[in-house]
């Protein structure tokens, strides 16, 4: 069974030190919360060196394109306590584009240009955001819902 | 004065040390590497987009081709996802659960076979890579006799496992299990114990614990750099709460160590499945869900302890048959993005053993 962290205090802590940024995330998992996408890295930093939480591994990172938006989903996970938290960044439709996070872990850094290239999202301030397992000329962003399979 | 200049050097998409299509741009000093770049993709399937048009059921072969050294284990990944999504996961009954620890176990050693025998070849040491794949061999005998395919059984369904299997295969098994622990002190005579290997392999590479928490390290790699995590026994999933099992770490972090830490995993592994034979109970193999698998709407992400890593699946239901989204977390992807600054500085010839103590398997890297 998953072991949850409590989302009131970190959700509290997170507003009280970086301004309101944070909110719990309703879903069918109870463990997600909502950061809003500008302060991305400060919050991802905390998370990872605050002696509480000590999120020290990215388990995941991945998009989802919903009719509304587009979610990024970051699944974290800490080896001292051994609970988790699912941080969700909610993108504009039109303009999916948010600060980096490859500076907090490096692990991040494949797996955004990953999300870049199949889902089309761009993160600011990568340092090498171009296209990973499509080739360079390819047209389009398959895990887009437009994108229709051929066959 | 001697006219010198840097040296760019293709290493792949094919060739044997690269382990399946893959490219590194070397940059070379003399015959020191000065610079790695990774060229990814050249296996891309699609299998993301792919599953968004095949139903639940359906998706499960396509597991198979993930990382394909390890079929049922990947089967079990996404099978769990789905069942935690549709909250079914106590449903599943005793004897499929031993079935899905045996078959997950068995694989476990079949994928390590391929990484220590191939880590003696790249150190251009073949008969150790024989001693292994004899071995290796043996367990994709017995994968046959699961689902009839050496390499992609389909063993596993959502709610249970496919068939029952029969004493005939379940002695086989016993007496492979009581033959390996012979075999894996010859891979630690013959390979560990070598004294070309360890003075190619030790110290060479050295991954700290910081790098490797940094750079998402899972599963033996991370436990040769000294990081104490196990899935199987921090969150155990399945049955695996009640085996007895030790969890090798090592401290060096160092080409060495990611080497042999997958021999003591294999013993561990041996220690498992023999308690699961001993242990399994009768019974039925598969849990009654409807023919038509259609979770509510929600989310979901479960990971497991796979052979090279946490293997992982978000999947995204809207409540159809056919999921939203499902995204596979592959740890070698992740690894593999190291191999940049963990080979920097070595020799080239140290780079293909680097590559080869990361264990990579470019069906799971590129999906």
């Amino acid at each position: 069974m998953d072991k949850i962290v409590n989302r009131e205090a970190l959700v509290g802590e997170l507003n009280q030190k970086f301004g309101q940024c944070a909110e719990i995330f309703e879903d069918n998992t109870n463990q997600s919360i909502k950061v809003k996408p500008d302060k991305i890295v400060e919050v991802m930093k905390e998370l990872r060196d605050n002696p509480n939480y000590e999120f020290n591994l990215i388990m995941n990172l991945s998009a989802v394109e919903y009719p509304e938006n587009f979610t990024v989903v970051y699944h974290l996970n800490s080896l001292t306590y051994l609970h988790k938290v699912t941080v969700k960044v909610e993108l504009d439709k039109g303009n999916p584009q948010m600060p980096s996070i490859s500076s907090v872990w490096k692990a991040a850094d494949c797996m955004e240009r990953e999300e870049y290239d199949l889902m089309g999202i761009v993160f600011t301030g990568h340092p090498n955001l171009k296209r990973i397992l499509l080739a360079d000329d390819f047209v389009g962003h398959p895990l887009r819902k437009d994108f229709k399979l051929q066959a | 004065m001697l006219k010198t200049e840097e040296l760019t050097l293709n290493m792949g998409p094919v060739h044997p040390s690269t382990h399946g299509v893959y490219r590194c741009v070397l940059t070379l000093n003399g015959e020191y590497i000065q610079n790695a770049v990774n060229h990814i993709g050249y296996l891309h399937r699609g299998l993301e987009k792919l599953a968004e048009s095949r139903t639940y059921n359906q998706f499960i072969p396509y597991t198979d081709r993930l990382d394909y050294c390890s079929g049922l284990a990947n089967e079990m990944a996404y099978v769990l996802a789905v069942e935690k999504l549709m909250g079914i996961e106590n449903e599943i009954p005793e004897r499929a659960q031993y079935l899905r620890v045996i078959c997950a176990e068995l694989q476990r050693l079949a994928s390590h076979g391929i990484c220590v025998g191939s880590f003696a070849l790249d150190i251009a040491g073949s008969t150790g890579f024989f001693y292994s794949f004899r071995d290796r061999d043996r367990a994709l005998e017995l994968i046959n006799m699961i689902g009839g395919n050496r390499l992609t059984p389909n063993f596993m369904r959502i709610g249970g496992v496919a068939h029952d299997l029969d004493e005939y295969f379940l002695n086989e098994l016993n007496q492979f299990c009581d033959d390996l622990p012979a075999c894996f002190d010859e891979y630690e005579g013959l390979l560990a114990g070598n004294e070309i290997l360890q003075t190619r392999s030790k110290g060479v590479s050295v991954v700290s614990k910081e790098m490797a928490l940094d750079y998402g390290f899972t599963g033996p790699n991370a436990r040769a750099s000294g990081i104490d995590t196990d899935l199987r026994r921090d969150e155990p999933y399945g049955i695996y709460d009640r085996f007895d099992f030790k969890v090798p770490v090592l401290q060096n972090g160092d080409t060495y160590d990611r080497f042999v830490i997958r021999v003591m995993e294999m013993r561990e592994s041996v220690k498992i499945i023999q308690q699961a034979i001993k242990d399994m109970p009768e019974g039925p193999v598969m849990a009654k869900v409807p023919k038509v698998i259609k979770p509510p709407v929600g989310e979901v992400y479960h990971r497991i302890e796979n052979a090279k890593g946490h293997l992982g699946f978000h999947i995204v239901s809207d409540g159809s048959t056919k999921p939203y989204r499902t995204r596979i977390y592959s740890p070698t992807f992740v690894m593999l993005s190291a191999f940049p600054e963990m080979a920097k500085g070595t020799h080239i010839m140290d780079a293909v053993l680097i590559l080869a103590s990361i264990d990579i398997v470019l069906g799971e890297v590129d999906r």
